[in-house]
């Protein structure tokens, strides 16, 4: 199997995997951060989102390949103490209910904001489709995003 | 956090059954028929008999225990918050600690029926009362005062005339030497601090933070992983398979059967078993089995829905016959007569079955697993693998999502059966194909219905014919087709409609598919049918839908107030936009009582859902923003069963296969949703979880015949195309 060097939330790991593996299960089960979920694995739910180089990917369906070399962000990666502003509205609007699919919907949440500091509801739209929540947290997943874009004024 | 996280792992619960020698144990004692009865056993060794919810150490550490799973409803906050509130305790001022199972916490350790609240609600407040006047007896003897004198606040016991204070971990040895009060004095809930409240839930920031540990989370020394390969067809057996290639496969390491059980079924399945999950999962590419279908392929759903049209013929189980149906019925100058058809549909939390197991020693066994039923699973593999209950440990876990899937335990098995097999630690993960495929589904329900109103429009009779596979008929074997059914007519005969002749029925269909409870039950489709059903009678009566419910409604009820309350804040009498349309509906069953007004607009060819208002009516509430939480998250699921694909076969294999094809609904699609709560106090307490769920729908198909005059008498429908 072929060794890559990965950065994961600015620290380095060397991985033998398999070129196809999905960059998910090298996070949990070679780097061992669990907080990236597994849901479908076909990009459809979005529990597996974390940043490329910055960018929101789905990293169920992404190779381990095409990560050697680039910076990947994970949830345990935002913020040291809990204090990212998208985790702080997170916590004052209650999103979470089961909260399996909630790391996913930070991170599409995170990089929406970095891009659109202060999105509409059709910006949220555009951002958040791709992440799932079978527990029904939308309403309050839009409420947060504008709330952190608040907070982080 | 980091301490909070760890505290549903074994370590930490190794260390606090270590120290409960030295602590003061306040727990209710389970011995026979006592479930109330609130013992001090800080006496006692650690002892399967007894149920201690209430650790204070030496030190000042107070852990309480939370006896129901977390599956989102918010058990995490709202049930230790019944004991920390009667000891003037903040949340932040313990540790919380998930029960496991142990026989010491008895059976009421699952999560279900929207039942935790309510059933724990006096029982845990009792046992924080009796713990705090314990601690305050024992400060009033230590100092020499009138116990009047005394009071606790702040983790402490204080003197009032002279303002001296002991910490309740000065205070724990001399408060276990206590008798334990025989009737606790409640607080007065003008006092609380935390229930009623919209006290923040101490989970949420490890779920903003990927700190929760969920099953699928658990790593076990020496673990390997395991993915199986299901029948395509419900009830194929398997005949041989053919591991050699699968075997050569990078990370591989053997190949295994097990049985999958469950309900009354046993499928015998294959196993691969790998170095890490991928590995597993990529294994079943390299299998090649064959499986005899039996006959089963020739199963379909549309074939299947003749069948259930044809049964619609035949007489049911009677379910309630009060009055004289037939005579009134006939009688009627005015008959309605309809069907109404619901699909099967999958649970699909997003968190995949999951188990990790460890068989060892001979006897005994160690899980960790994301379920709703901790207590069922010590008790039922005890039994199933012929060991001690003693000898089981399990270690619970966040679960991500539960919705009735994870009552069943079919993935636990197959982990143990596994682990048996090889000696070692398996992590099974079932794929979301897995997940969608095999099901178990909630059944699809179809209804017969009949209603006879008198020439003032008053509906004299009606009835509810439900055809329908079982629950029950699923679950065990010997199932009698003639005896009473009550799950599959869940509420159609308690409804407080005042209707004098009334005869609902049941009539079974056989299935070969695993069919169990899914949030909300059966309630889920037979609301539909009913108060869509309500709603075609008010439309033929020329009267307004809510009036003509409200006519139904003479005497005072939780159901008149919950529609009343829905009429007042939807503003029901004022008029809508053009084009625009508002239905209502309202089910009472055995999970508690909610109802809506949904508001659409016609677009194009569709609708939209413009806004719902949701009263939700509970006697008493603990959370009221949990609550709100769980009604916009209860609309979010009947949205999604009601216009989203369902569950179907051909060949007798699920056509659906993962969340693109079997989709539910995504933020886009969210409407507006304002929930209402009705909570007068008082001693009955309904539950939370469900009720938001079963009048949506018809809620919602009312407001589309409002808005358009299409009655919709089918599950699943397309909303954009009317």
């Amino acid at each position: 199997m072929p060794v890559y060097e990965i950065n994961v939330n600015n620290k380095p790991y060397t991985v033998d995997v398999e070129a196809t593996m999905p960059l998910l299960w090298v996070i949990r089960d070679f780097v061992g951060l669990k907080g990236t979920k597994f849901g479908c694995g076909i990009a459809q739910c979005g529990a597996c989102t974390v940043h490329l180089d910055g960018n929101p990917i789905r990293s169920c369906s992404f190779p381990a390949a095409g990560a050697a070399g680039k910076k990947i962000t994970t949830i345990e990666g935002i913020s040291e103490n809990i204090d990212h502003a998208v985790q702080k509205a997170w916590i004052e609007l209650q999103v979470p209910q089961c909260g399996y699919c909630q790391s996913g919907q930070i991170m599409s949440a995170v990089a929406l904001l970095k891009n659109k500091p202060t999105p509409t509801d059709a910006d949220i739209d555009a951002a958040m489709q791709g992440n799932l929540c079978r527990c029904g947290t939308y309403k309050r997943v839009r409420s947060a995003i504008h709330r952190a874009a608040e907070l982080a004024k | 956090m980091e301490k909070l996280a760890s505290n549903i792992n074994r370590r930490n619960f190794i260390k606090i059954t270590g120290i409960t020698g030295t602590g003061f144990i306040l727990g209710l004692s389970v011995k026979g028929n006592d479930v109330g009865q609130i013992a001090n056993l800080s006496e006692e060794a650690i002892s399967y008999e007894l149920t201690p919810y209430v650790v204070i150490e030496k030190s000042g550490v107070i852990s309480i225990f939370n006896s129901k799973p977390e599956i989102g409803q918010g058990t995490f906050q709202s049930i230790p918050s019944l004991i920390a509130e009667e000891l003037n305790l903040t949340l932040d001022q313990v540790t919380i600690k998930q029960t496991s199972g142990q026989k010491k916490f008895g059976p009421m350790q699952f999560a279900g029926g929207s039942m935790s609240v309510r059933s724990e609600y006096f029982l845990l407040r009792k046992v924080g009362a009796s713990a705090r006047e314990m601690l305050v007896l024992a400060a009033s003897r230590q100092w020499n005062v009138p116990v009047e004198e005394c009071y606790a606040q702040d983790v402490k016991v204080f003197h009032k005339p002279s303002g001296k204070s002991l910490g309740y971990g000065e205070l724990a040895e001399s408060a276990s030497k206590l008798e334990v009060p025989k009737s606790p004095k409640l607080k007065d809930p003008k006092d609380f601090m935390l229930l009623g409240k919209n006290v923040q839930r101490p989970d949420v920031p490890l779920k903003v933070s990927g700190r929760a540990e969920f099953g699928i989370d658990a790593v076990v020394p020496g673990m390997v992983y395991a993915s199986i390969e299901y029948c395509p067809v419900f009830g194929g057996k398997l005949v041989s398979y053919d591991d050699s290639a699968a075997k050569k496969m990078k990370g591989v390491l053997s190949v295994e059967t097990c049985e999958r059980i469950i309900g009354k079924y046993k499928y015998e399945v294959v196993a691969v078993i790998a170095e890490n999950y991928w590995a597993a999962y990529q294994g079943r590419k390299g299998l090649k089995v064959k499986w005899d279908y039996k006959g089963n392929e020739k199963f379909n759903s549309v074939e299947y829905a003749k069948h259930l049209h044809e049964l619609a013929k035949k007489d049911g189980v009677i379910d309630i016959d009060r009055g004289d149906f037939n005579k009134t019925f006939a009688d009627a100058p005015v008959k309605v007569e309809a069907f109404y058809e619901t699909p099967m549909v999958s649970h699909s939390p997003i968190e995949p079955m999951n188990c990790t197991a460890s068989w060892y020693d001979g006897n005994k066994l160690e899980l960790w697993v994301s379920t709703q039923v901790p207590a069922d699973i010590v008790g039922s593999f005890a039994k199933a693998y012929g060991i001690p209950e003693e000898n089981i440990k399990l270690n619970m876990f966040f679960n991500g999502g539960g919705f009735g899937r994870r009552l069943y335990n079919d993935y636990i098995h197959e982990a143990v059966q596994l682990t048996k097999k090889i000696g070692k630690p398996v992590k099974l993960i079932w794929s979301r194909e897995d997940d969608t495929q095999q099901g178990p589904f909630r059944p699809m329900t179809f209804s017969d219905l009949k209603g006879g109103l008198s020439a003032d429009g008053t509906l004299v009779a009606f009835q509810h014919k439900v055809i329908a596979p079982s629950l029950d008929a699923s679950d065990k074997e010997g199932y009698d087709a003639t005896k009473k059914d009550g799950t599959m007519t869940e509420g159609i005969s308690e409804q407080k409609y005042e209707i004098a002749n009334m005869k609902n029925m049941y009539v079974h269909a056989d299935i070969h598919i695993p069919i169990v409870a899914w949030r909300a039950v059966t309630s889920t489709t037979l609301a539909f049918a009913q108060e869509c059903f309500i709603d075609e009678l008010a439309v033929k009566a020329k009267k307004d839908p809510m009036a003509f419910r409200l006519q139904m409604l003479t005497k005072e009820s939780d159901t008149k107030n919950v529609l009343l309350k829905l009429k007042e804040v939807s503003n029901w009498d004022n008029p809508l936009p053009k084009g625009w349309g508002r239905g209502v509906a309202q089910y009472e069953f055995f999970a508690g009582l909610g109802g809506y007004v949904v508001e659409v607009s016609t677009k194009g060819t569709g609708v939209k859902i413009e806004k719902a208002y949701a009263v939700i009516d509970l006697g008493t509430v603990v959370n009221p923003d949990m609550v709100q939480a769980q009604v916009e998250g209860a609309m979010v699921m009947a949205i999604t069963a009601a216009i989203k694909n369902g569950i179907t076969f051909e060949k007798g294999q699920t056509v659906q296969t993962n969340y693109n094809n079997n989709p539910i609904l995504r933020i886009n699609e969210m409407p507006q949703i304002e929930v209402f709560i009705l909570a007068n106090g008082g001693p009955s307490i309904k539950g939370v979880g469900e009720p938001g769920l079963p009048p949506f729908a018809p809620a919602l198909c009312n407001a589309i015949f409002a808005a358009t005059g299409k009655r919709i008498r089918t599950l699943p429908f397309d909303i954009n195309k009317v």
